[in-house]
């Protein structure tokens, strides 16, 4: 079957730290078909050429969040990038930007995972409702307000772009400012106040330099930046109300 | 070996796993949780569900209809009991969810909106446009870090159960990150490790949905029942098998031959209806309408692709791009990502394609498997509530009701049973740290993975597709025999510690083929036609005198399963002809007659 495809190299960061000093680059050629995936790339050289290569991914629609990875130095998805895009030059993958490498593609969340954990992701109600009581309503204006912000599939592409997560780590970036500007905005939620803290934190949104490509490399705009620059004004209003009111300004 | 001990130790942090985790939490505080996954949470399959989950929620509707809607459709092999429980408690849970923040979609005054889907009577269908798997994961997730007592171990593998007096009492582990084996000590163990759908070659699953618990509960003499039971779903994208979901046909979609003709009238479900009618047409059950599509291909009436193969049209045009935006995003921008078109000008090629495992570890309705302390919830489970064919959007639902009975059962259990000897429990998972290592380090192998997954999923399609024949089914179950053994020669490239999928995509493999074995011997035992187990070879009828019975597939090591049959608990619903369209409504009208 192969006979009738084109060839790609795919050039590919390796990195075993059982065995490697330092990551380096591999180049494997890989017949493809139109409809073929960065990923199904990665995974042809996995099957056949070298069962070592390590990668994460699972649904291969986008909407799980595992693979992604630089891709000629652009952080993306590699399930819905397609290597005929690249065809007929080589093309790079690295493990995504900012990240500690693990094992060649794999990079180490656990420090996105403590952010996520660390900003509250859930409703604190602002008044508690019993089941019976049934659902909380909430107006097409309510769920406007903060629907966007739900769609973040936690794939860290933004992290891998923004240059100010690249220099300090402790920055709880975009993609956890926008999950915590998402409850914030929930008509449900009575907890922004409490979360303020972190918002005008040292490790808080007063990191982001406005570069705004978190937003750019987004798969499902989701618009971090947005998000961040919205709780830069809401931490600046905050901090000159604390002076008129002991509570502070925030809802 | 690190030892980690626990009260409730959950396999699996998908819907059914976070739900279960929280359910302990909340019941009791001060017992320990173990949320074991072998992805972070949210990269866990039920991300990839569309459409969304069913509870009665209209006046119009009732617990009645939601309970008849599901004992139909699954062509009365579901547990009752199990289904009235369930109806009654799915708008309870759903409401939960909207109380932890799932953005349900809503209407112009505020409440929770309901759609149609297949083979349901009324809308009932609670939906976050058509990314509802993906809001109730997040939800769940994001929902279980409030809980104290859970503790997860993300990406951590499990390979084996332990045991001791019949009593499940723990797991071991594999740490992905170190390569290193954990033994976690529990009184309570929940399997939440979602379907086996990969075993199949075109399917919309994931690539991590490869039967890891089904596995281990069979080699630990669990039935697995019901497992000739696959669901095709009939609008997926060809080649990748990736879904487009039923909601495209609940928000008015119609599907068309190469003729332009809407076949479906053709197959019982006519007749042809202008506006979305329940249970008629294009909302028909999954099953008759991926068999329709078998014959329209068989009778040359499908279109026939250059590279995507036989393919029918899904047309979304007339539903118009503002509102396939707003009620399909993703649908959309799958279409235009993936086929680069675009749905509100192109009709949508689709075939259908493996997505969903309606058997799975026997349970009762409490969710306990036949080995005490263990439980089983979700799609890898078989509690009884989808019989033969799972019907659109009770899956999601399934995950919290039974979830949430589960964890507060596993809990119950914890609070009185006692932990196991550790000596004892620590000397198996050695064992098992001992063979699974074993696999990794031998040399000299000369099968390659990737060939026996392959040939596997090959060999599944070819003998239990839509329809079965006695001949085919028989060679899928020799040639599975036949890769049982090369898997013994197999090669692992990787010898490393840290991060080897290859040695534990070996692992998961050697997993699906004792659950493709499972399914291919329950199907040729089944010489009857029922709900998604169809046969072509003289049993094209349902035979409720000899198999109105689920099928039970117990493990014998090194040989193929032992197959027995079970008895179906009827309460209120008498197997009837199952009918769709007009002839539906007109069943409807006697036995509403008949009653009255």
């Amino acid at each position: 079957m192969t006979e009738n495809l084109k060839i790609i190299e795919i050039e590919v960061l390796r990195y075993n730290p059982e065995s490697d000093q330092e990551p380096h680059l591999e180049v494997y050629k890989v017949p493809f078909s139109d409809d073929m995936s960065v990923l199904q790339g990665a995974q042809y050289i996995k099957d056949n050429l070298d069962g070592s290569l390590t990668f994460r991914w699972s649904c291969r629609m986008a909407i799980c969040g595992s693979c992604g990875m630089m891709i000629n130095g652009i952080p993306k998805l590699s399930c819905s990038t397609f290597l005929r895009d690249y065809h007929p030059n080589r093309i790079r993958i690295e493990a995504m930007a900012h990240f500690p490498i693990e094992k060649d593609l794999v990079v180490d969340l656990s420090g996105f995972i403590e952010k996520l954990e660390s900003i509250q992701p859930y409703i604190i109600p602002k008044e508690p409702r019993s089941l019976e009581q049934g659902e909380y309503l909430q107006s097409p204006k309510q769920f406007n307000d903060y629907i966007q912000f739900t769609s973040c599939i936690n794939c860290t592409l933004c992290y891998a772009a923004c240059p100010q997560f690249g220099l300090n780590s402790d920055f709880i970036g975009p993609a956890a400012v926008a999950l915590l500007h998402r409850y914030n905005m929930d008509s449900r939620d009575g907890a922004a106040a409490e979360r303020m803290e972190l918002v005008a934190s040292e490790e808080g949104v007063f990191n982001c330099s406005a570069v705004g490509y978190c937003s750019v490399v987004c798969p499902k705009q989701v618009d971090p930046a947005n998000a961040v620059n919205i709780n830069k004004t809401n931490a600046a209003k905050d901090y000159f109300l604390r002076f008129l009111s002991p509570k502070g300004g925030s809802k | 070996m690190e030892i980690i001990k626990t009260d409730v130790a959950i396999i699996g942090a998908g819907g059914a796993g976070l739900r279960a985790a929280i359910a302990v939490a909340e019941s009791d505080p001060n017992l320990k949780v173990a949320l074991i996954s072998k992805v972070y949470p949210m990269r866990s399959h039920t991300v990839a569900a569309e459409g969304g989950a069913a509870g009665v929620k209209k006046p119009t509707d009732s617990l009645e209809y939601h309970f008849h809607d599901t004992v139909g459709g699954g062509d009365w092999l579901c547990e009752q009991d199990v289904v009235e429980y369930f109806v009654a408690q799915a708008p309870v849970e759903l409401t939960q969810l909207e109380h932890w923040g799932c953005p349900w979609s809503r209407t112009e005054d505020g409440h929770v909106n309901v759609r149609a889907f297949g083979g349901m009577k009324i809308e009932r269908t609670w939906f976050a446009a058509d990314k509802s798997g993906f809001h109730i994961l997040h939800t769940l997730f994001q929902t279980s870090i409030k809980y104290p007592s859970i503790k997860r171990f993300d990406e951590h593998f499990c390979v084996d159960l332990v045991e001791e007096d019949g009593r499940c009492q723990g797991v071991v582990v594999i740490d992905t990150s170190t390569g290193e084996f954990a033994l976690i000590e529990a009184k309570s163990v929940i399997i939440a490790t979602g379907g086996a759908g990969r075993v199949f070659r075109e399917s919309t699953l994931g690539g991590i949905v490869t039967g890891d618990g089904l596995a281990l509960a069979y080699r630990h003499g669990v039935a697995l029942r019901d497992m000739e039971f696959v669901q095709y779903h009939p609008t997926c994208m060809p080649v990748t098998g990736l879904l487009f979901t039923e909601a495209c046909r609940g928000e008015g979609g119609y599907l068309v031959n190469k003729e332009g003709y809407r076949y479906l009238q053709d197959y019982g479900l006519g007749p042809l209806q202008e506006k979305p009618k329940n249970k008629y047409m294009e909302l028909g059950p999954r099953d008759r309408l991926s068999q329709a599509f078998f014959f329209e291909q068989q009778n040359g009436r499908t279109i026939e692709h250059p590279t995507l193969g036989s393919v029918v049209h899904l047309d979304l045009r007339h539903l118009g791009e503002a509102y396939l935006l707003e009620r399909l995003p993703l649908i959309y921008e799958m279409a235009e990502t993936f086929m680069g078109l675009d749905p509100a000008k192109d009709p949508i090629p689709v075939r259908p394609g493996v997505h969903y495992t309606m058997g799975g570890i026997k349970v009762d309705g409490k969710c306990a498997s036949s080995l005490k302390g263990l439980y089983a919830i979700g799609e890898c489970a078989s509690v009884g509530l989808h019989g033969a064919n799972r019907l659109g959007s009770n899956s999601l639902t399934e995950l919290l009701v039974f979830g949430k009975v589960a964890g507060v059962d596993a809990a119950k259990n914890a609070e009185s049973a006692t932990a196991g000897n550790s000596a004892n429990l620590l000397k198996q998972a050695q064992a098992v740290e001992q063979r699974v290592t074993a696999l990794k380090t031998k040399t000299g192998g000369t099968e390659k993975i990737a060939v026996i997954r392959k040939e596997m999923a090959q060999t599944m399609e070819d003998g239990c597709g839509i329809y079965r024949v006695e001949k085919s089914m028989q060679a899928t179950c020799d040639k599975l025999a036949e890769l049982r053994e090369r898997f013994k020669n197999i090669n692992i490239d990787d010898k490393s510690s840290v991060w080897n999928t290859d040695w534990l995509t070996a692992i998961e493999l050697d997993y699906q083929l004792d659950v493709a074995l499972s399914m291919a011997h329950s199907a040729i035992n089944r010489k009857e036609s029922r709900g998604a187990h169809q046969r072509l070879d003289g049993f094209e009828e349902r035979d409720d005198v000899n198999f109105l019975k689920h099928s039970e597939a117990y493990y014998v090591a090194g040989n193929a399963p032992r197959i027995a049959l079970g008895d179906v608990k009827i309460t209120t619903s008498q197997p009837a002809e199952r009918v769709y369209g007009a002839a539906g409504d007109k069943a409807d009208q006697e036995r509403k007659e008949s009653h009255d």
